[in-house]
């Protein structure tokens, strides 16, 4: 008797559980819908593939920070870096190139370096968090102030310019482009290829979306099915189980700093592929937080423990599909900062009345 | 001599489980009863019921000799029935004065109209209470956070007793204690008791509690299995009824 | 505990009074050392300007502190500052367009600025408190929202057509003294060429100090007071000892809300407009302030006066810098380590907050 209603229940139960906990995801869906019919030309692979290329950036800050809010921390100093190494790398990208290196060297030498640098941020901010206790906001905050600092020092405040040639056609490129019933090549357009052909040739897979993909499986994967998964999320569940469990938690923070360290110099690098400049951070960018928000609203809780790459990459989606959707229905762009609020609102009040489901 | 509380036939079920079944006992003015048990025998839940955290499902509480229903941490606190668990409810970056009345400040007019803290009144009303425990605290304007285990069970205590509680229910007062401190709070003890203050006594050092208790009641299971009188009793004895050892009749007061 | 300080020697004495005063220290030796290396630092001018470009950080600053003590954070000050610069600026210049005398009309917009602004302040204190939001969720939301619509009503752009006077009251002083002439408060006079302007205490400046002082006294002196450090401290010790703690909490952030109303009010004076991210630059060196100033994130520690020291480190270090031809950029590596060297300190001295309250 009991037995039978337990069950109805925990059926009726688990879905609940299943929708409140995709409910970012089913949102996704609701939006796509209703831009489809209000957007103009946003139901297209075309949109869907631009919608994705220009979140890259969020993607990776929003999985660096993934790590760093699982551990029960936060890393406010991924946009600064992400400026950093955008402005570091095109630099010496530019510097090397005007010393008449070949594109394809200056371009390798400059992504190594601006990534090898971004880890020292992260470096630094492990060691004051584990060995100095010093609170994650805080020692992030200061190292968004530095590294921004040390950016605009080294620009001087304006973009950086006159880099190689090809970085663009690598950032924004395509796996395949195909003109209909002519020609079908990968990575590069057909050779020729002007006016009105130019218009017509499709491109599907952006090398962006390819890149995102094997970066988030890994980072994924290793969330999931590793035992640094799974030691990130037993320190943020309990520190002190973790500790006594004989998880060496210092070491492993520091390994996450320089993570989420590493993962924003990633963005940074990627910024200039895709913008064939090199980008300082404005101090009122906000990077940080919108990835955090992105986080959040992937179920995530800023007390740790609990965070997935999937509910993040959602997260993202769901901000950037807002963006473009009311973009492309006519709708006042300042409306997508009050829509980006409230949802973040309702984000964390469903996660509140539903603690047990996530 | 009456009871100052008296527990009758007190029930309480969480769904299927009978946490505490039918439990009698009562504390008079003056006397310190040690409530012993095994985790899980009920001790906790009862001392919940008693303070207002759960209510109850059957059963009466007698305080002062009248019946009362006590739905609310605040209706314990409002007639004199204090608790105190092994956190203490202490805000450490306050300092001790400021703990013993806050939400309770004393405030003075200044310039007529404006209401600010009275510090000074509050400190030595603060003094008064500490000399009257005999508790010696360096100064009152340290905060809690510099005073030790023992310092800090001493300041919570004086906050009942300065806001006149009657009866104090004590969770575990000497669990997180050096030896020295354990003796000091086990002395304070002993003195509210000759101050006509009913304590209730936690705990799950049998020591500390033969030290101190005029009678123990024991639990096991939800129910009450024994009834002592102190100088009746030894360890052995309690140590049994306890872990239920031994076939034990029940006596009739 | 007074037996254990009575133990140590001299020598860990002063470096205990060291590091609990150190932020102090370093604002005096900040200053001497702009004082020798950049001449015109140490001057009635310089000391004018530093204090001109204060009542951001000093406002903002002043929200974080109460907010920080009770152990929560208020990331969106920045942009109701923002938001009510533009709607006192909006406000301002529709009276005067309906022909409304100005100074009138500079009154009326503020005072229902002062009713506006503090509505998101309102609504963060319920998602925090009734909702149990995150702080730093239900403040960042709030960012988003009020944001948003700042933008909407200037479309982008800036709020246009204030009065003269609302810039005579931003570019004015306590005292105003055009010499054998005028004497005036608050407000700037109307100077012919070859006047001499003698100015002292900027107007904007002024008045976030008049709060300063009314609100270092109400978190010292009064019961709200104590029972926002006992929020910070211990919540559950709070809520049995029978604070309302909810309600206190909504409290604390409509006054954030509050402070933010006045810095855009501010804005609007100095600047003659008003901008959405007016206060995007201010809501970091706020809580930078703050922290420097030696309150902890987790609540319960932190006061206004040290605040006010946390803030003309900053200020001090910004104008210095400035006066010296130093890009300001560096401003931000300072300001960086010094954030992480104060908390450091605190980290490496526990022994430091044993002290008497």
């Amino acid at each position: 008797m009991s037995n039978n209603k337990n069950s109805t229940l925990s059926v009726s139960q688990s879905l609940l559980s299943i929708l409140a906990r995709n409910w970012a995801l089913l949102f996704v869906l609701v939006l796509i819908l209703i831009f489809s019919f209000t957007g103009i030309n946003f139901f297209s692979s075309k949109n869907f593939q631009n919608i994705l290329h220009l979140s890259t950036i969020y993607l990776l800050l929003a999985s660096s920070e993934t790590f760093v809010i699982i551990t029960g921390g936060i890393d406010l100093s991924v946009g600064f870096v992400m400026g950093l190494s955008s402005v570091l790398s095109a630099t010496i990208m530019r510097e090397l190139h005007a010393a008449n290196f070949t594109p394809a060297l200056s371009i390798s030498i400059g992504s190594i370096v601006g990534l090898i640098v971004c880890i020292i941020p992260g470096l630094i901010n492990g060691v004051l968090v584990t060995k100095y206790r010093v609170p994650p906001f805080i020692s992030t905050l200061g190292m968004g102030g530095i590294a921004s600092g040390i950016t605009l020092v080294m620009c001087e405040g304006f973009p950086v310019t006159f880099l190689p040639p090809y970085l663009t056609a690598i950032g924004n490129g395509y796996l395949i482009y195909i003109l209909p019933g002519k020609a079908i090549s990968f990575f590069n357009r057909p050779e020729g290829i002007v006016g009105e052909e130019l218009r017509k040739l499709i491109r599907i897979i952006p090398n962006s979306l390819m890149f995102n993909f094997v970066i988030l499986f890994i980072l994924w994967h290793i969330l999931k099915n590793t035992k640094f998964g799974q030691h990130t999320y037993a320190i943020g569940g309990s520190m002190d189980a973790a500790v006594r469990a004989g998880i060496n938690t210092n070491k492993h923070l520091i390994i996450i700093y320089v993570l989420s360290s590493f993962l924003a110099g990633l963005a940074g690098v990627f910024n200039v592929f895709q913008t064939g400049i090199g980008n300082f951070t404005p101090f009122t960018a906000m990077y940080e937080l919108i990835a955090i928000a992105a986080v959040v609203i992937g179920g995530a809780s800023l007390m740790g423990g609990k965070g997935r790459i999937f509910g993040s990459v959602i997260g993202v989606i769901l901000l950037r599909t807002i963006e473009n959707g009311l973009h492309l229905s006519g709708v006042d762009p300042f409306f997508r900062f009050i829509a980006v609020g409230l949802i973040l609102i309702v984000a964390v009040v469903i996660d509140q009345l539903f603690p047990d489901l996530f | 001599m009456e009871y100052l509380l008296e527990v009758k036939n007190l029930t309480k079920r969480f769904g299927g489980l009978v946490a505490v079944n039918n439990m009698s006992m009562g504390v008079k003015e003056g006397e310190v009863v040690g409530l012993l048990g095994d985790n899980g025998a009920g001790k906790s839940t009862l001392i919940k019921m008693v303070s207002g955290v759960y209510r109850p499902d059957g059963g009466q509480i007698f305080f002062m000799g009248k019946e009362v229903i006590i739905d609310s941490p605040i209706k314990a606190i409002s007639i004199a029935i204090e608790t105190l668990y092994q956190d203490l409810a202490l805000a450490e970056n306050l300092n001790v004065y400021s703990n013993i009345f806050l939400g309770r400040e004393k405030l003075k007019k200044v310039l007529k109209f404006i209401n600010v803290l009275d510090n000074s009144y509050m400190h030595d009303e603060a003094k008064k209470v500490l000399d009257r425990l005999e508790i010696e605290i360096p100064s009152l304007r340290n905060r809690i956070r510099t005073l030790s285990g023992g310092q800090r069970q001493a300041v919570a205590i004086s906050r009942s007793i300065y806001w006149n509680a009657k009866l104090l229910i004590m969770d575990e007062p000497t669990a997180a204690l050096g030896v020295t401190e354990q003796k000091k709070v086990l002395a304070l003890i002993r003195l509210l008791r000759s101050q006509g203050i009913g304590i209730i006594v936690i705990s799950h050092q049998l020591y500390d509690v033969f030290s101190v208790a005029d009678r123990l009641v024991i639990m096991r299971r939800g129910e009450k299995v024994a009834e002592r009188n102190i100088k009746e009793t030894n360890t052995d004895e309690v140590v049994s009824l306890i872990v239920g050892a031994e076939k034990v009749t029940q006596r009739s007061d | 505990m007074g037996n254990i300080t009575t133990r140590k020697n001299g020598l860990q004495k002063f470096f205990l009074q060291l590091g609990y005063r150190w932020a102090i220290i370093f604002l005096f030796l900040e200053i001497i050392l702009f004082s020798i290396i950049s001449p015109g630092f140490f001057s009635f001018n310089g000391i004018q300007v530093i204090l001109i470009n204060s009542p951001f950080i000093l406002l903002l600053s002043l929200a974080e502190t109460f907010v920080i003590i009770t152990g929560g954070i208020d990331l969106s000050v920045g942009f109701v500052m923002g938001f009510t610069s533009v709607v006192s600026a909006k406000l301002i210049a529709a009276f005067v367009g309906l022909g409304m005398n100005d100074l009138l009309s500079i009154i009326v917009g503020i005072v229902i600025t002062l009713v506006i602004g503090i509505i998101p302040g309102f609504v963060n204190g319920i998602l925090i408190a009734r909702l149990k939001v995150p702080p730093f969720i239900a403040t960042f939301s709030m960012i988003g929202i009020t944001h948003g619509i700042s933008e909407l009503l200037i479309k982008g752009t800036y709020a246009k057509g204030l009065p003269a006077l609302a810039g005579r009251i931003g570019n004015g002083s306590l005292i105003n003294i055009v010499p054998g002439k005028t004497v005036s408060f608050f407000i700037s006079p109307t100077i012919q060429r070859g006047d001499q302007l003698i100015e002292i205490l900027p107007t904007v400046f002024v008045i976030p100090f008049i709060f300063i002082l009314i609100f270092a006294f109400i978190l010292k002196s009064t019961k709200f007071g104590q029972h926002t450090y006992a929020i910070g401290g211990n919540v559950d010790a709070a809520i049995r000892a029978g604070i309302d703690v909810k309600t206190h909490i909504i409290k604390i952030y409509m006054l954030s809300s509050f402070f933010a109303t006045v810095a855009g009010i501010m804005y609007v004076f100095r600047y003659v407009t008003g901008k959405a991210d007016a206060g995007a630059m201010f809501l970091l060196e706020g809580i930078i302030a703050v922290i420097i100033g030696g309150a902890s994130l987790y609540g319960g520690i932190g006061s206004v006066w040290k605040t006010l020291i946390g803030c003309f480190i900053i200020l001090v270090m910004e104008n210095g810098l400035r006066m010296l031809g130093v890009p300001t950029f560096y401003k931000l590596i300072v300001v960086g380590i010094i954030l992480i060297f104060a908390v450091l300190i605190d980290q490496l001295s526990p022994e430091l907050i044993h002290k008497e309250e």
